[in-house]
């Protein structure tokens, strides 16, 4: 058995220990938000947080997590008041909207560590999501709009 | 899909009368067949009112739009809506959206089939759509003013509900009584100046369930008992399997079959990653046919012999080659493409229920009559028994839309083996060496200037794929031309005023298969085109903005895009210091994008800096969308220009993935202004004009900053000349 927390949740499964983390996530769990994109770290759309450490699932076998916190896309908020999701409404960001949970996955843990981030910051935090529909400049702006929020708010 | 203008020989207003008189306007008691098992598609209950295909309004208020474009990112789930929730004067906090089943009433009014593509949605619905919003409307009132006993006259609607003096009754209260009513045989739409929503930046019906997980994509789709498969195909185009020994992969755990299917072998389990497992542990002795001894640098070589021959003529104004001979200055060029993988970033997939009589099928579609007919052939099953629920496409790109319904008709092959419910799941790997990708092309251009160096001959010469040939659409799109005009089009309406123009077409006998890719022929007729009037511009000592406005003199819309970017970009200012600017103008699918580029060139590396961006599509719907579209045309142009391209040797694909073929990323990527013009011209489309204007404005800008031109994509400045 690997156990481990998924958005607060204790997990037990019976499953080959080197499944990579996402394919568990998506089918043992049935959380279908953290998506297949590359399955070698290319692109980001697989993007969890592991004890609030940004991972690429898909090639992180589970049973790196055991004991573990894993927070996913469904974690972040459920009803969209995370400051990141207001931010992605205001500028409506997604398009085809397949790369987006990573996307936000890998903002949380950015704008955590630089809650003011600058464009260097955004570049370096973001540049291993990939998004085909070319919503980057959205994103960028979303990210700043999103920081402005917490420094007013102070929330997260 | 191609541009309108290549599609059919009718009109497209016929088109629309045509449809709006075919779909009879409203389909009162109108059912949905074969209901799908998840919540998105619902069935009309004795709480709703559902007046026509498009729109059901509940008791509770709720106005759900029946789209029957897919939604795969740029925004038909919002835009349709628009159109319809305005001319039902909609509370639009109440509108929703949901996917339409496959249903002759859903084809696309234009061409004739259920599908998205060629950047069409909204210019061919906006009728449609406002015709059965308002049709609605019309009934609500009627409604309304029999329960006040009044006329209708003396109602008016507003947000939700029906108005007569200081008495209201909401959309929901009435569905009961405007369900007992005739729909009208005629209805007034709006006048454009009292639009609501129409023309406004209305914020995305779909981002909510993009931003927590909860949109379902086709890859997230799950049925009761459902299995995954994955497929071992070909390793090279044509090949044939000979046998294969799943020995190994048969005793692995969770692989509940491995079966032989016409592209390959079948490889069923509980889970993705089992049945990933077992597949990379099979081996197939594969006959690799005529493909085996192919490569991509000798076909380019066969092509560059194939343009010194004349081709097949597609347009010839004066005599080009007497111009040329006489010219006082003359210039040529051979402009080079590659394959190009879609890479959508969700990669392909398809769910399937097959039983004894029905199939139900699963799956982000942009072609679902297609589909739906390919479908039902490979299951033995009359179309009527096979229904697709179309669920939100991660990425289309045209690539979903496939004549051939390879991905679709695949995963029914797998199903039959199945014996159950079975989603197959295409590797990132899989889907790019799966095949049906932008053709290779090939342009040699050939001009001259008078002695006063104006532009007085022009002669382009094609070498390519058509994508066209040898599918269901070939009769209908090459209509007895012995050319693909999808292949030429962009440069067979060359708009600038050069009185010797000859364009002429090789159409490439090559075993890949390929399809329409993001702006089709577009994508490299207005790089070839582009590039070369810069280069006519250079040989004519004129600033490439000032050479084109002269050759402009009779394309208004173009000159419109074309001084609007100028200007944006501050054209008449020297640039920065090692940037150079490059700019671009070209007419699609009905819109005219120009495209301004800064870009710095260090030690080889282009980066572009900056993009100007300024489209008129005519009269629009949503200007946050166009805006988005743009930019992400833009960027996705500007990805191939840069780092993407496809080869093979020995018959086999050489890219794999994200790293061997890249895409922009948020580092590399530019700022980006749009500009919209304002104007009351026919809607044209967005989807596609803003991708074929990036590569020829960052080639020039390359030349403006390194006086090297560029002929060959991806930009390498080892190749530039």
């Amino acid at each position: 058995m690997i156990g481990f927390s998924v958005n607060g949740k204790r997990v037990d499964l019976d499953v080959d220990p080197f499944t990579p983390l996402l394919w568990v996530i998506r089918e043992h769990l049935g959380l279908t938000g953290t998506k297949y994109g590359c399955g070698m770290a290319q692109c980001g759309a697989c993007t969890v947080h592991i004890d609030g450490t940004a991972v690429r699932s898909c090639v992180a076998p589970v049973s790196r997590v055991i004991g573990k916190a894993v927070t996913t896309i469904e974690g972040l908020s459920s009803d969209l008041s995370n400051p990141l999701q207001r931010a992605w409404l205001e500028e409506d960001v997604p398009q085809c909207g397949y790369c987006q949970s990573g996307q936000l996955m890998s903002a949380a843990v950015l704008l955590r560590d630089k809650p003011t981030p600058t464009d260097e910051d955004i570049d370096q935090a973001m540049t291993g999501n990939i998004c085909r529909c070319g919503t980057y400049p959205r994103i960028r702006r979303a990210i700043h709009r999103a920081a402005g929020l917490v420094a007013k708010e102070g929330t997260r | 899909m191609s541009g309108r203008k290549a599609s059919t020989g009718m009109e497209r207003r016929d088109f629309l009368k045509f449809s709006i008189a075919a779909s009879g306007g409203l389909m009162i008691g109108f059912q949905f067949p074969g209901i799908g098992k998840l919540a998105f598609a619902q069935q009309a209950s004795a709480n709703t009112f559902m007046p026509n295909a498009f729109v059901r309004i509940g008791t509770d208020e709720r106005v759900t739009v029946i789209v029957n474009h897919s939604e795969m990112g740029q925004g038909v789930y919002t835009s349709l809506p628009m159109l319809l929730a305005e001319e039902l004067d909609a509370d639009w906090t109440k509108v929703g959206f949901e996917p339409a089943p496959v249903d002759p009433k859903y084809n696309h009014p234009v061409f004739g089939m259920q599908m998205t593509g060629g950047s069409s949605s909204v210019w061919s619905g906006m009728e449609q759509f406002r015709q059965a919003g308002a049709a609605a409307r019309a009934m609500l009132i009627a409604a309304a003013a029999q329960q006040w006993k009044t006329n209708a006259t003396a109602c008016r609607t507003e947000s939700g509900a029906v108005f007569n003096g200081s008495r209201k009754l909401t959309y929901g209260q009435l569905v009961g009584a405007a369900a007992r009513l005739t729909p009208p045989a005629n209805v007034q739409l709006k006048d454009p100046k009292t639009f609501k929503l129409i023309g406004k930046p209305i914020k995305r019906l779909d981002t909510p369930e993009k931003l927590n997980g909860k949109a379902v994509f086709g890859i997230d789709v799950k049925l009761p008992g459902m299995l995954t498969a994955v497929v071992v195909r070909a390793p090279i185009f044509g090949a044939k399997m000979k046998s294969f020994d799943d020995s190994r992969a048969l005793s692995m755990a969770g692989v509940r079959k491995i079966a032989a299917i016409p592209s390959g072998v079948a490889v069923i389990a509980d889970s993705f990653w089992q049945a990933k497992m077992a597949r990379d542990v099979i081996r197939v002795d594969w006959d690799e046919g005529s493909m085996q001894t192919f490569s991509t640098s000798q076909m380019m070589q066969q092509f560059r012999e194939q343009a010194k021959s004349p081709g097949t003529s597609v347009r010839n104004d004066g005599d080009a080659a007497g111009a040329l001979a006489k010219a006082a200055k003359k210039i040529e060029a051979v402009y080079e493409v590659p394959y190009l993988s879609h890479l959508m970033m969700e990669p392909l997939n398809c769910a399937v229920d097959l039983r004894q009589d029905t199939c139900e099928i699963w799956t982000g579609t942009q072609f679902q009559t297609v589909d739906r007919a390919n479908a039902a052939k490979a299951a033995g099953l009359p179309n009527e028994k096979v229904q697709i629920h179309t669920t939100f496409l991660g990425g289309g790109f045209g690539r979903r839309a496939n004549p051939q319904s390879d991905f679709v008709v695949e995963a029914i092959h797998v199903a039959k083996a199945a014996g159950a419910p079975v989603k197959v799941i295409w590797t990132r790997e899989d889907d790019m060496a799966g095949g049906w990708y932008r053709p290779a092309f090939l342009h040699a251009i050939e001009g001259g200037l008078d002695a006063s160096g104006n532009a007085v001959s022009w002669r382009s010469r094609l070498v390519g794929q058509s994508i066209m040939a040898g599918t269901l659409f070939a009769a209908m799109m090459m209509k007895g031309k012995d050319y693909d005009p999808s292949s030429v089009e962009g440069v067979d309406d060359l708009p600038y005023a050069i009185p010797n123009l000859a364009v002429e077409s090789h159409q490439a006998d090559v075993g890949i298969p390929v399809q329409w890719w993001r702006s089709v022929g577009h994508s490299h007729t207005a790089f070839a085109t582009e590039c070369f009037v810069d280069e006519l511009a250079g040989l004519a000592e004129k600033d490439p903005y000032q050479f084109r406005r002269q050759l402009l003199g009779k394309q208004p819309r173009h000159l419109g895009v074309l001084d609007l970017v100028a200007k944006k970009a501050e054209w008449d200012k020297p640039a920065p210091k090692g940037i150079g600017r490059g700019i671009a103008v070209h007419f699609s699918f009905g819109s005219y994008s120009a495209q301004v580029a800064e870009v710095s060139v260090t030690d080889g590396n282009v980066r572009v800096h900056r993009m100007v961006c300024a489209i008129d599509c005519g009269q629009y719907v949503n200007p946050g969308i166009i805006a988005a579209q743009t930019e992400g045309g833009a960027i996705f142009g500007a990805s191939a220009a840069l780092f993407q391209e496809l080869t093979f040797a020995s018959g086999r694909l050489q890219q794999t993935n994200f790293n061997t073929f890249p895409v922009m990323r948020m580092n590399e990527c530019p700022e980006i202004e749009t500009y919209i013009v304002e104007n009351n011209e026919k809607s044209g489309g967005i989807g596609e004009p803003g991708v074929p204007c990036a590569a020829p404005a960052i080639a020039n800008a390359v030349f403006a900053v390194t006086g090297k031109r560029i002929r060959r994509l991806p930009i390498r400045l080892t190749e530039a000349v």
